[in-house]
């Protein structure tokens, strides 16, 4: 079964007068479940690929699809909700809003969601027990590491339970044995049958994912098992 | 977590930036409710000073002439005793009290004084079509006799002497002003034969230093039965309301009884339209000034705060939240403002108002709660209406962008 689904999805965008070819007529189907990274050279497409899925950015021609819902045929609140409800960012630089502690910032997602300040009180401290960081609950992002910052950022992620993860250079600003850790929650958070697409230029964590799509000037020139 | 804590989180967070917005609301208000607290406080000060100098209106036969306001209705014509009828009955706002007059003059011991007839306050009360609509039955003073602590009620010497009015006065009893009480030799409990007529010294009036040291007072329908000029009276003096008086209270007058000429001490009006109209001029500039400067420090800082805080704008929508909650996040932060500067900026100004008005209006200032509703919603306005360009901007964001993702 599909999860996501592309179509012929092409994005131009103009800059400084000229016209930028991000993604030139893609077209990939990914199943529930699946463990996807994207891979390729600088301004290949990927981060562009990442947000279309993500409902951030709307597609020039093409349709996409995400459980069955095409995302571009919903205004631009009911693409909000639709992104609360289904799919969870994670970001290179981690993204945490500096101004809030560990626990405040995986309480966002929950408020949005619309939770009592009990159950975002409860929900978030197990999430945040869950990725280790149960004694940097009252931290500042200032005042955490930077793999302690993407295990908040992760925590934030898992709160509204998305079926789909977008990870966009998750390892990125890490150190290896972070990275390791991090991969290990991503190897984990995909076990639990959610679908995992992630952007990355390391070679070690691509080679985590079970499957590989590589982009180069906006094309898609390589859809294979990452065993293969 | 709720969009409140994440705003007051925000404030905290960057409470050196929002200074600079939150002073500008704050000084913008205080300076206001200042101005507005003395301004009013000085307004009730003229007001009752215009008041103390009594009558204010003249209702004369329309041959009298004004060359002294004081003796105009010395003057010998008479009109119908029924105008006082259609004063007390009208709707007309603003009038104090009346007192219609008739005055003769009479000699005693050689020398000219005169007899003035007046129309106790009872007498109106007893009409029963006076009654109701009638001119004691409605609010005086325009709201501006305001009983300050320590002052006293004045008795009912004064009251005739300040107001034209006294309470009861039967036909033969008499109040003598001072020069004619001294020339004579008259006090209180003294009889005295005016126009063949005895009457009993109630009281002697106070030194006034007008002609009315010179008068000796009686019930207006003995005085008439003693001119045999039937219910006719040589003046209406009205103590008018100066607001009233400055919003054409005369012309009303005029147009009420087109047969008589209405007269009042222009000066005195002049002041208070000039005083009044000068604080409502001041009021205004210092208005458009807040408006101006607030409003403007607000935006820009919104507008700052708001590229500042692009990222976390796009991270918001990320996650799911839509363009209300972000516009919704950055008014509230604006609603915050203008609230706290409201109520910070009443308290202030009140303060300055209580402390240096005195010194610079030279009346007594009090604390005036009403002019809270007005400061925060001042307040909030300015900040809403200079917030809502940034939240707009904000929640129109492109999330890419935003995170510079591109």
């Amino acid at each position: 079964m599909n999860m996501l689904s592309l179509q012929q999805v092409t994005k131009q965008y103009a800059h400084r007068g000229k016209t930028v070819q991000a993604l030139d007529e893609v077209s990939v189907d990914i199943s529930k479940g699946d463990f996807v990274s994207i891979v390729g050279p600088s301004g290949s497409g990927k981060s562009t690929f990442l947000l279309m899925l993500g409902g951030m950015l709307s597609p020039t021609s093409g349709k996409i699809t995400l459980a069955g819902e095409s995302l571009y045929d919903l205004n631009p609140e009911e693409r909000a909700f639709f992104r609360r409800k289904n799919i969870g960012f994670l970001f290179q630089t981690f993204n945490l809003v500096p101004y809030l502690t560990a626990l405040e910032n995986v309480k966002i997602p929950l408020f949005l969601a619309g939770l009592s300040s009990t159950d975002q009180e409860k929900k978030a401290t197990e999430l945040l027990i869950r990725v280790g960081l149960a004694e940097r609950l009252n931290h500042k992002p200032s005042e955490l590491s930077g793999g302690q910052q993407q295990r908040v950022a992760l925590a934030r992620m898992l709160a509204n339970d998305p079926a789909v993860v977008l990870a966009d250079e998750p390892t990125g600003n890490l150190d290896p044995d972070t990275t390791e850790s991090i991969l290990n929650f991503l190897d984990e958070i995909n076990r639990e049958g959610r679908t995992v697409l992630m952007v990355t230029h390391d070679p070690r964590a691509s080679k985590r994912a079970k499957r590989v799509l590589r982009l180069a000037e906006g094309k898609l020139v390589q859809n294979t098992n990452s065993i293969a | 977590m709720k969009l409140s804590s994440i705003v007051w989180l925000e404030i905290f967070e960057r409470k050196n930036q929002v200074i600079t917005s939150f002073l500008a609301i704050l000084l913008g208000i205080s300076v206001i409710v200042s101005i507005k607290n003395i301004t009013y406080f000085s307004e009730k000060a003229v007001a009752r000073e215009l008041d103390a100098l009594g009558a204010n209106i003249l209702i004369l036969p329309k041959s009298a002439s004004i060359q002294n306001y004081y003796n105009a209705d010395m003057q010998g014509d008479v009109f119908p005793e029924e105008y006082v009828t259609r004063l007390s009955t009208s709707d007309l706002q603003g009038l104090d009290n009346l007192s219609p007059k008739l005055s003769l003059p009479i000699q005693l011991s050689g020398k000219n004084f005169i007899l003035t007839g007046i129309l106790p306050k009872n007498e109106f009360q007893a009409k029963a079509a006076w009654q109701g609509a009638g001119i004691f039955s409605r609010p005086q003073g325009c709201g501006t006799i305001v009983d300050l602590p320590g002052s006293e009620k004045p008795v009912a010497k004064e009251t005739l002497v300040r107001k034209r009015v006294i309470d009861t006065l039967d036909e033969s009893s008499a109040l003598v002003g001072a020069d004619m009480a001294s020339l004579l030799s008259l006090k209180e409990g003294d009889t005295v034969k005016l126009l063949e007529k005895e009457f009993k010294i109630i009281g002697v009036l106070p030194v006034t230093g007008t002609i009315d040291d010179s008068r000796a007072f009686a019930h207006l329908h003995t005085v008439q039965k003693m001119a045999g000029k039937g219910p006719a009276v040589n003046a209406i003096e009205v103590v008018g309301c100066c607001e009233q008086i400055s919003k054409g209270l005369v012309q009303k007058i005029n147009s009420l009884l087109p047969e008589a000429k209405v007269v009042t001490i222009t000066q005195i009006v002049d002041t208070q339209i000039n005083t009044n109209h000068m604080m409502a001029r001041l009021s205004l500039l210092f208005l458009a000034i807040i408006v101006l400067v607030g409003g403007a420090s607000i935006a820009n800082y919104m507008y700052a705060n708001v590229y500042e805080r692009r990222r976390e704008i796009g991270t918001l929508m990320a996650m799911g939240a839509g363009s209300k909650i972000v516009l919704r996040l950055f008014l509230l932060k604006g609603l915050l403002l203008g609230l706290s500067g409201g109520v910070f900026g009443y308290v202030l100004g009140t303060i300055l108002a209580v402390v240096l008005g005195p010194w610079v209006a030279g009346v007594p200032v009090l604390p005036m709660p009403s002019l809270i509703l007005w400061a925060v919603g001042l307040a909030v306005f300015i900040t809403l209406v200079a917030s809502y360009f940034p939240a707009r901007q904000a929640s129109q964001l492109d999330p890419c962008t935003a995170l510079q993702e591109i």
